[in-house]
């Protein structure tokens, strides 16, 4: 128990002060800049499919649920509303996170423990490299960029799925559905997903970058290193996401 | 700085990982010109000791001067530029998988340097050739080498900064009885060619410590049980010295 709780506080840790490093190298020499251009495109381009697959079905489902339930209650006029206030607010930046997060730090987990074990990241080192600003600030401004703007295309698509199925299964108006839904929800519930969003991408690829570079016990330690980071992501994501709806509940509401 | 000049000063160098103590308060001189060659048994904090110098990790206590200053105290980042003064070849190359051999030994020149594209190739050429490799190879990677080239390819990328020491892990560990005779013979060209005449070299090969040391230093339970010129340390009395060098004769014999 006690080995596990050093390792817990260990791993918290590190990963706050990797956070505080990455702080203190934010200022990126010109030339580092096109490596987040490249992060960009391999973190955002290359999960741009599941991440919307995944948004329309959401949306069409949760609205789906909705109506059949809503109906129950004489309240099917304001499934819009509900499906959108659950995607903005919820669904769209959470399962974005979620998913595209898994993928994305894995993926960093996976190449910076590679580096690590066979003493590439000590090769940067003794190259007079800083490693923090080569490696991990790239990513984590890359991810800062890409976890908004992918959130921003998932709410658009989980919205247009949930309106879609609607008026497929349920035969409702269109006009009348987007009307309930803009007339309900406000720009403040769809600036606070965005705004977790930024929180969820910084959170992802710290706890992927930490994982990958603390890699040890060669090859096997790797495929350890990345399955922890497929947990501790998705825990980290949800767990963060109650702290921050609840501060920011409080700030802006 | 001038010749004859201290370069490396470690006093009292202790390590401990956990209850493991690998070093057990080193001391030592390195002084410019001179190479200086640790021998040790596998697991005896041979390695770990190199990578002190190079500010790779941090003693439990002792102090480590390089250049004039003392560095086990230092951040990352006010390490940087005295590792820039030195090279580091790694037992296993660690060359950067995902680049070419090329771009590989470019690497400290893009990162430290303004030279235009021609410049940098006409160096990365000039220093391939140093270790005996063609251009043919530039366009290579890593993984399209053999052992004995990757290791070269490694020499040069650390040559190439021009660095006034050059640290040696185990050159010629995996390494062929040709290859290992090549690589001795490749660090003494290098002294005798004045390109870097400085090094430390960590191995277990008594051949290459014949063909390269001006001292030798035995490194048995943590502490020198010899150190010298290397006619003296194959003379000490000390039995434990004579059993590794017993070992170490009948295998390279």
């Amino acid at each position: 128990m006690d080995t596990y709780l050093r390792r817990t506080a260990m791993w918290y840790g590190g990963v706050g002060l990797l956070t505080a490093q990455v702080l203190r190298s934010l200022a990126l020499p010109p030339k580092y800049f096109r490596l987040v251009v490249l992060e960009v495109e391999l973190m955002g381009v290359s999960s741009l499919g599941v991440a919307l697959t995944a948004a329309v079905f959401t949306g069409m489902v949760f609205a789906l649920q909705s109506a059949v339930n809503m109906a129950r209650f004489g309240a099917e006029n304001y499934v819009g509303p509900i499906s959108a206030l659950a995607i903005l607010r919820e669904l769209g930046p959470v399962l974005t996170a979620i998913l595209v997060g898994g993928k994305v730090a894995s993926g960093i987990t996976a190449e910076l423990g590679s580096m690590k074990v066979t003493e590439q990241i000590d090769a940067l080192r003794t190259l007079g490299v800083n490693f923090v600003k080569r490696l991990i600030v790239p990513r984590v401004l890359a991810s800062l960029l890409v976890f908004p703007l992918l959130t921003v295309l998932s709410d658009v698509l989980g919205v247009l799925g949930g309106m879609l199925i609607t008026y497929v299964e349920r035969g409702t108006d269109m006009w009348a559905y987007w009307n309930t839904t803009t007339y309900w929800v406000v720009p403040r519930d769809f600036l606070m997903g965005v705004g977790k969003s930024f929180f969820f991408g910084a959170i992802v690829t710290l706890i992927g970058c930490y994982n990958g570079l603390n890699t040890t016990g060669g090859t096997e330690g790797l495929g350890r290193a990345t399955t922890a980071t497929v947990v501790q992501v998705t825990m980290g994501v949800i767990i963060s996401d109650f702290f921050l709806t609840k501060l920011m509940l409080m700030l802006f509401w | 700085m001038t010749a004859g000049e201290t370069i490396v000063q470690v006093r009292a160098l202790s390590k401990r990982f956990d209850a493991n103590e690998v070093l057990r308060g080193l001391d030592f001189d390195v002084r410019r010109g001179e190479t200086l060659v640790v021998m040790g048994g596998s697991g005896s904090g041979k390695t770990v000791l190199l990578r002190h110098v190079a500010g790779l990790i941090r003693p439990t206590s002792g102090t480590i001067v390089v250049f004039g200053r003392r560095i086990d105290g230092l951040s990352e980042e006010e390490l940087l530029p005295i590792r820039r003064r030195m090279g580091y070849v790694f037992q296993g190359a660690a060359l950067f998988d995902s680049l070419s051999v090329h771009e590989n030994v470019a690497y400290p020149l893009r990162e430290h340097s303004s030279l235009r594209e021609a410049e940098i190739r006409e160096r990365v050429v000039r220093f391939l050739g140093l270790v005996g490799l063609g251009p043919e190879i530039l366009d290579l990677l890593p993984a399209e080498l053999s052992g004995g080239m990757r290791k070269r390819v490694g020499i040069a990328r650390a040559l190439i900064g021009e660095p006034e020491m050059l640290l040696f892990d185990e050159p010629t560990a995996g390494l062929d009885p040709t290859n290992a005779k090549m690589v001795g013979e490749l660090i003494v060209k290098l002294r005798s060619g004045g390109v870097c005449d400085t090094a430390i070299v960590v191995t277990h090969d008594l051949e290459l410590a014949r063909t390269v040391a001006d001292r030798v230093a035995i490194l048995i339970d943590g502490r020198f049980a010899a150190l010298g010129p290397l006619d003296t340390v194959v003379d000490s009395r000390d039995s434990a010295v004579q059993a590794f060098l017993a070992g170490e004769a009948r295998v390279t014999a």
